[in-house]
């Protein structure tokens, strides 16, 4: 390759644009896909991937735990028993901490019992509050890389929008809350949507590249939430970094009784990823904004608007990581403390890339890791494995679906016909 | 085709995966695994056989049931916040003293690491299902999410580490801590070591719990400079006007590293980092330049970061594991209360730690003054904060 550019006459003639073109329209026409394979085909690759990384995670369970290697002094046969013991267990756990136990759910029901039905549905509307942040965070990401841009800074879009909502939350107080829900709720996506315009704005009207520029807002959004909440937003009554609880009617609707915390902000996610969809793909902003994520010269050739799209896609991914902030606080938190969050802009990276930003591959995908991340904690209380390992399958997850040609060679598939891999990111490095 | 097939497959394993996980889940996975060999004093001895119902001796031992039932062991558990069960501080030195309490006194202890907020209502109630006796709590970061839990559950117990109710909770014992009285002695001893006449300290955040270490130790050499007549100088903390130098958080261990080689440049030569695992950095730089000390804080260093022991001069000690291991034992005996229970330097609730390998170096006149102070500060007569 380098030979190649350094020394064009050796390369290949170079084709003039009619024979290009010749070529290009001489080629077979791709073959007309049915629906359902093309899904199939999406699928494939992340359930493959997370199959994968659930077992590679179980090996790690396996060679960290002690009993395995008593087991194995005594004999292969009983180690192997006793390795499978421990996965069978722990993975029971995980199950059974993120979904409930089937004979539960079962039961309650038969019995109509409502507080028996919440205690064995508590464990699966856990998992969709956490799958909620995730959920917004990981639209963000993937709205950014549709435009062609990569958003790292959901994490300090995140703080702000719970900076933003904590404040209208708590300050303003006398609304009825079908004003103030509503009202904090805008407040965090317009405090997410101020962070993401910035790096928006810098990149379309400077050029500066948004990575750079949205990992440091990063830092200046932790460092301005630890000023806030040792200064101006620090509870009146204490000496601790937390803000004061938000007004009962700024806190978002909970469907059910304790000890469910299932909450409008579920809803209000599912709904976007909705909207999302609606904007990205049946709208003609959201066609522009595609096709600067496609390629930005062509679109600028076509007479396309580049700054703007950047500037307006930023901002809107900005504002959806500010929700996810503000969901945090005005449907599970009730304040803002200091390190309420501990990366969910940064899991939303995976999780958009898992999902192939696209809306409803997020919403999948967010649903997963949310199971996963509520279910630790039954495996840690039932087996004493610590919950990190949990970030080890995400993170063998996310290396499978990033290179989806190991997925490929391991299980023996067929790779997709060519252009069927969406490019995430055209701007890197590039440009 | 076999793309098809594969996915079939791919689904097919899953779905068989899922389906197998889930089978054994109704057999009992708690299996109790050695606490059967810790009721040896159970059977009363007059009697030949330990016949269950009729209790014919009038001794106490009724809550020892035989075999036949599983023993219900004590429960102690733990809920970290987001610094995990690792963080070389309170989480660390509080789980020091449940699994104290567990070699002690033969309970079972179990921790749960929170990963961010909303994970506190979550583990407490997972433990309150589990069926925990107590539960503690460590930092101010849970306070919320204990008093909450404390009013769901009115029949738990409750110790949170590093936090106190005003007013108290009938079923929450907070621990505080008197951290001054311990970093005064320690600024007193920094000041009688330096030979640059500065000394230095710095902070993770600004918060009562980490500015209270440098308040003590501030304080600690200004008394130094008015016994002595010397002019010992602190670098990073103004107890006066309360400011002074942090890293703004407490995970980087490089800002601590940075932090501590420009104390090192302006002249310090011991410095009290009161940042956690930043701290470690801090030593790394005092290492790496030579000719200077740390000061540990929480723990004694000299055990908990063994790298740099040839450094560490001594450690301010905020003994946590001490008043969590004596919530727990007062949740066993039956005379747990509600409140507040203060570490003192007077209880042992705080302290100095030794000087270990530094010892030789210390001389015998600064460890007697500092025995001298320590009871001045224990009958009240020395201020601890400004």
């Amino acid at each position: 390759m380098t030979n190649e550019k350094s020394n064009p006459k050796e390369g290949p003639p170079k084709q003039s644009a009619s024979e290009i073109f010749l070529e290009e329209i001489s080629k077979p026409p791709p073959k007309q896909r049915s629906r359902w394979r093309g899904i199939g085909q999406a699928i494939a690759i992340p359930a493959l991937a997370v199959f994968t990384g659930l077992l590679l995670g179980a090996v790690f369970i396996v060679l960290t735990s002690e009993s395995f290697y008593a087991a194995w002094s005594i004999s292969p046969i009983a180690g192997l028993k006793e390795a499978w013991d421990i996965v069978v267990t722990a993975y029971s756990a995980l199950f059974v901490g993120a979904i409930g136990s089937p004979k539960e759910i079962i039961s309650a029901i038969i019995n109509l019992d409502p507080e028996a039905l919440r205690e064995a549905l508590y464990p699966l509307t856990e998992s969709l509050v956490a799958a909620t942040p995730y959920i917004f965070g990981g639209l963000s990401v993937a709205l950014g890389f549709r435009v062609g841009l990569f958003n790292i800074g959901a994490e300090g879009q995140i703080f702000m929008g719970a900076i933003f909502a904590a404040f209208v939350g708590y300050s303003i107080t006398g609304l009825p809350a079908l004003i103030h829900i509503p009202l904090t709720f805008l407040a965090g996506a317009l405090g997410g949507a101020f962070w993401g315009f910035i790096p928006g704005w810098l990149k379309a009207k400077t050029g500066a590249h948004e990575v750079i520029n949205t990992i440091m807002l990063n830092y200046i959004a932790f460092r301005l939430s630890d000023y806030l909440l040792t200064g101006p937003m620090q509870r009146p009554d204490s000496f601790n970094p937390v803000s004061p609880t938000i007004m009962d009617s700024a806190k978002l609707t909970r469907f059910f009784d304790d000890p469910i915390r299932l909450h409008l902000g579920f809803i209000i996610a599912l709904g976007m990823a909705w909207l999302v969809w609606w904007f990205l793909f049946k709208t003609e902003w959201g066609f522009y904004l595609r096709s600067v994520g496609a390629n930005l010269h062509a679109a600028r050739y076509a007479g396309m608007n580049v700054p703007l799209a950047i500037i307006l896609g930023m901002t809107l991914a900005g504002a959806l990581a500010g929700m996810a902030g503000g969901n945090e606080v005005l449907g599970v938190n009730y304040n803002l403390a200091m390190a309420f969050s501990s990366g969910y802009g940064f899991d939303s990276i995976a999780i958009a890339l898992m999902g192939k930003s696209h809306p409803l591959g997020v919403v999948l995908a967010a649903l997963l890791f949310g199971a996963l991340r509520n279910g630790a904690t039954s495996m840690m209380l039932a087996t004493g494995i610590p919950i990190d390992i949990i970030s080890i399958v995400q993170a063998f997850v996310l290396v499978f679906v990033a290179a989806p040609a190991i997925i490929r060679t391991i299980y023996r598939l067929k790779p997709p016909p060519e252009g069927e891999e969406g490019i995430m990111v055209s701007s890197w490095g590039g440009d | 085709m076999t793309k098809k097939l594969f996915s079939l497959l791919a689904i097919l394993i899953v779905a068989a995966m899922v389906l197998g996980a889930c089978a054994p889940a109704a057999t009992p996975t708690a299996a109790p695994v050695e606490p059967t060999a810790v009721p040896t004093e159970a059977p009363p001895e007059p009697t030949e056989v330990p016949t269950e119902v009729p209790p014919e001796p009038t001794e106490p031992p009724a809550t020892e049931p035989p075999a036949t039932e599983p023993p219900a062991v004590f429960k102690a558990c733990q809920v970290t916040d987001t610094g995990g069960i690792d963080d070389k501080s309170f989480n660390a030195t509080a789980w020091k003293g449940v699994e104290e309490a567990m070699a002690e006194f033969g309970i079972e202890g179990k921790y749960l690491e929170s990963q961010q907020q909303t994970d506190y209502e979550k583990n407490l109630k997972a433990f309150v299902d589990e069926g925990c006796n107590i539960i503690i709590t460590v930092g101010f970061l849970l306070g919320d999410a204990t008093a909450a839990a404390s009013t769901t559950y009115p029949d738990m117990m409750f110790s949170i580490v590093d936090y106190a109710y005003d007013p108290v909770l009938p079923n929450v014992l907070g621990q505080v801590f008197t951290t001054d009285e311990a970093a005064f002695l320690a600024g007193y001893a920094a000041a009688g070591m330096t030979k640059t006449g500065k000394v230095a300290t710095f902070g993770g955040i600004q918060i009562p719990t980490v500015t209270v270490f440098m308040d003590g130790f501030a304080l600690g050499v200004q008394y130094y400079n008015q016994q002595k007549g010397t002019a010992v100088e602190v670098l990073g903390w103004d107890p006066a006007t309360q400011t002074g130098s942090f890293t703004g958080n407490f995970e980087s261990k490089e800002d601590g590293r940075t932090l501590g080689l420009s104390f090192i440049d302006e002249g310090a030569d011991i410095i009290m980092p009161v940042a956690g695992p930043v701290g470690e950095g801090t030593a790394a730089a005092v290492k790496e330049r030579g000719n200077a000390w740390v000061i540990g804080v929480d723990a004694d260093w000299y055990e908990t970061v063994p790298d740099y022991k040839d450094i560490v001069l001594t450690s301010v000690l905020k003994n946590m594991n001490i008043t969590t291991k004596g919530a727990i034992q007062a949740a066993m005996e039956g005379t747990f209360a509600g409140g507040v229970i203060v570490g003192t330097l007077e209880n042992g609730g705080v302290g100095l730690a030794p000087f270990h390998d530094a010892d030789s170096l210390v001389p015998a006149e600064l460890k007697a003054e500092l025995e001298t102070i320590a009871a001045e500060i224990i009958a009240g007569n020395i201020p601890t904060s400004p």
